[in-house]
């Protein structure tokens, strides 16, 4: 199916896209995928554009501590938690959103309560590619069936817990979507996971906020 | 269940791919970013983009290129060839590569590894491997498998691991080109020996072997050119005959 097929063309006029910018990964793949969807999210680390955007995406790859260290050097470690718009976490921005990561002994910023592990050499890390996502608890998953497959890339994971909006099986069960209030935080890389990513990242711009 | 992932590999010369593609429903078979997209489309769950450009132009060309693919593309991909600094990875990555894989580079200074993974996080540096089996040895050869070295496969491959490497595409000479089958056995070792995902490539030429290579070999992901450029195997078909032959694919 193509995307035009499953996703209506909505117009998004007006809605303002803020991918926070600290120096941490691939962001551009982001700023594609809304592009796609006809939105020109844009890049900053600037506190007063960051608070005013009616979005906000938490981006990250890389090392957790040293994301960490990078987001204190602007002070946007403070900002974060104090944002009331939807907040999307993708990937190890989602993780830094959590208590603590076993990542470089990192203390996260605390909103998810959980506790991010490195998955055990019983199995391969990172997990590299796509699996399915399931329970899934939120109007971020709104037209996403269950089994839907997403794209990982990941050597830590966030336990399963209460705020699990869905879980993915690697080694067991464990946090691949998370929410608390107005923050989001999602595993995988809807920006990298075709149709069914593309539809999530569609569902965050239709949030209620 | 993390599924098993099917990788076509397109060779890029100057900005446009080389090997001729023969789909009937593409426009311009020489633009990447045209069959790019048709392979996403289609079920493909990565792409491998080879420079094989030559000169620095060339070079050049394929960064735009990259840039137009992570553009209008939703499914990740790796670029590689010729990658040999630092500079020259975080420029692919900045254009919204997703991977980059290192070959020769990589034997020359295997440092480069470790520098690589401790900048830019393990999960985006890839390693290409070339090897041979003579006498019953796995040796690497450098230069897309032109140059033989004394180096071991195994021990070079638990190197690379241990500098930092996310995965390692692992091509046999001997497979390469004879549509004979992947190298199932070297690969069931390297999968054994190693906690990273290997991509098999190499030797597929019915849709048989890419069964053959993920349930004999092991393999986390299988990569294939002309198979897939050429149609004949068409991927929706060769990802249902794997899903009858109970292994776990994105349909």
């Amino acid at each position: 199916m193509s995307l035009d097929k499953m996703i209506e063309k909505q117009n998004f006029e007006g809605i303002s896209v803020v991918i926070i910018d600290y120096g941490a990964g691939n962001i551009k793949s982001i700023q594609f995928a809304f592009k796609r969807l006809g939105v020109d999210a844009v890049l900053s680390n600037d506190p007063e554009t960051i608070k005013n955007a009616d979005r906000v995406i938490f981006p990250g790859v890389g090392e957790a501590s040293s994301a960490l260290k990078m987001l204190k050097s602007t002070k946007l470690d403070e900002l974060i938690p104090t944002l009331t718009q939807p907040v999307l976490g993708i990937c190890l921005g989602m993780q830094l959103l959590c208590l603590s990561s076993e990542e470089g002994n990192t203390k996260g910023l605390g909103i998810f309560q959980v506790h991010v592990k490195r998955f055990p050499n019983t199995v391969k890390v990172p997990q590299m590619g796509w699996n399915t996502i399931t329970n899934l608890k939120s109007d971020l998953f709104k037209g996403i069936s269950e089994e839907s497959y997403m794209y990982l890339v990941h050597s830590y994971y966030a336990e399963d817990c209460k705020e699990a909006i869905a879980t993915t099986n690697y080694n067991g069960n464990y946090t691949t979507a998370v929410k608390h209030n107005n923050f989001y935080g999602v595993q995988f890389h809807p920006e990298k996971s075709s149709i069914a990513g593309a539809k999530l990242l569609e569902n965050f711009l239709n949030l209620e906020s | 269940m993390l599924t098993k992932r099917i990788i076509p590999c397109l060779d890029i010369k100057n900005g446009r791919t080389v090997k001729g593609v023969n789909f009937v429903d593409l426009i311009d078979a020489g633009d990447p970013v045209e069959l790019a997209k048709q392979y996403a489309l289609k079920g493909a769950d990565e792409l491998v983009f080879l420079d094989i450009s030559a000169t620095l132009e060339g070079r050049g060309t394929t960064l735009d290129m990259v840039l137009h693919v992570a553009e209008q593309v939703n499914i990740p991909f790796t670029v590689g060839g010729g990658i040999s600094s630092i500079e020259h990875v975080d420029a692919l990555l900045q254009c919204g590569a997703d991977k980059i894989s290192i070959n020769s580079s990589a034997v020359k200074r295997p440092e480069l590894v470790k520098e690589l993974s401790e900048k830019f996080g393990s999960q985006c540096v890839v390693v290409a491997i070339d090897a041979k089996e003579v006498d019953g040895q796995w040796k690497v050869h450098l230069a897309g498998g032109s140059i033989p070295t004394e180096i071991d496969l195994f021990e070079w491959a638990k190197q690379v691991e241990d500098l930092g490497a996310g995965e390692i595409l692992f091509t046999s000479m001997n497979h390469d080109g004879t549509k004979n089958g992947f190298a199932n056995e070297a690969l069931a070792k390297l999968s054994d020996m190693l906690n990273i995902p290997i991509i098999a490539s190499g030797g597929a030429g019915t849709i048989q072997h890419f069964v053959d290579t993920f349930q004999e070999g092991k393999a986390d992901a299988a990569l294939a050119a002309s198979v897939f450029h050429f149609g004949e195997i068409p991927i929706s078909e060769l990802k249902a005959e794997l899903k009858t032959n109970n292994i776990a694919v994105r349909l």
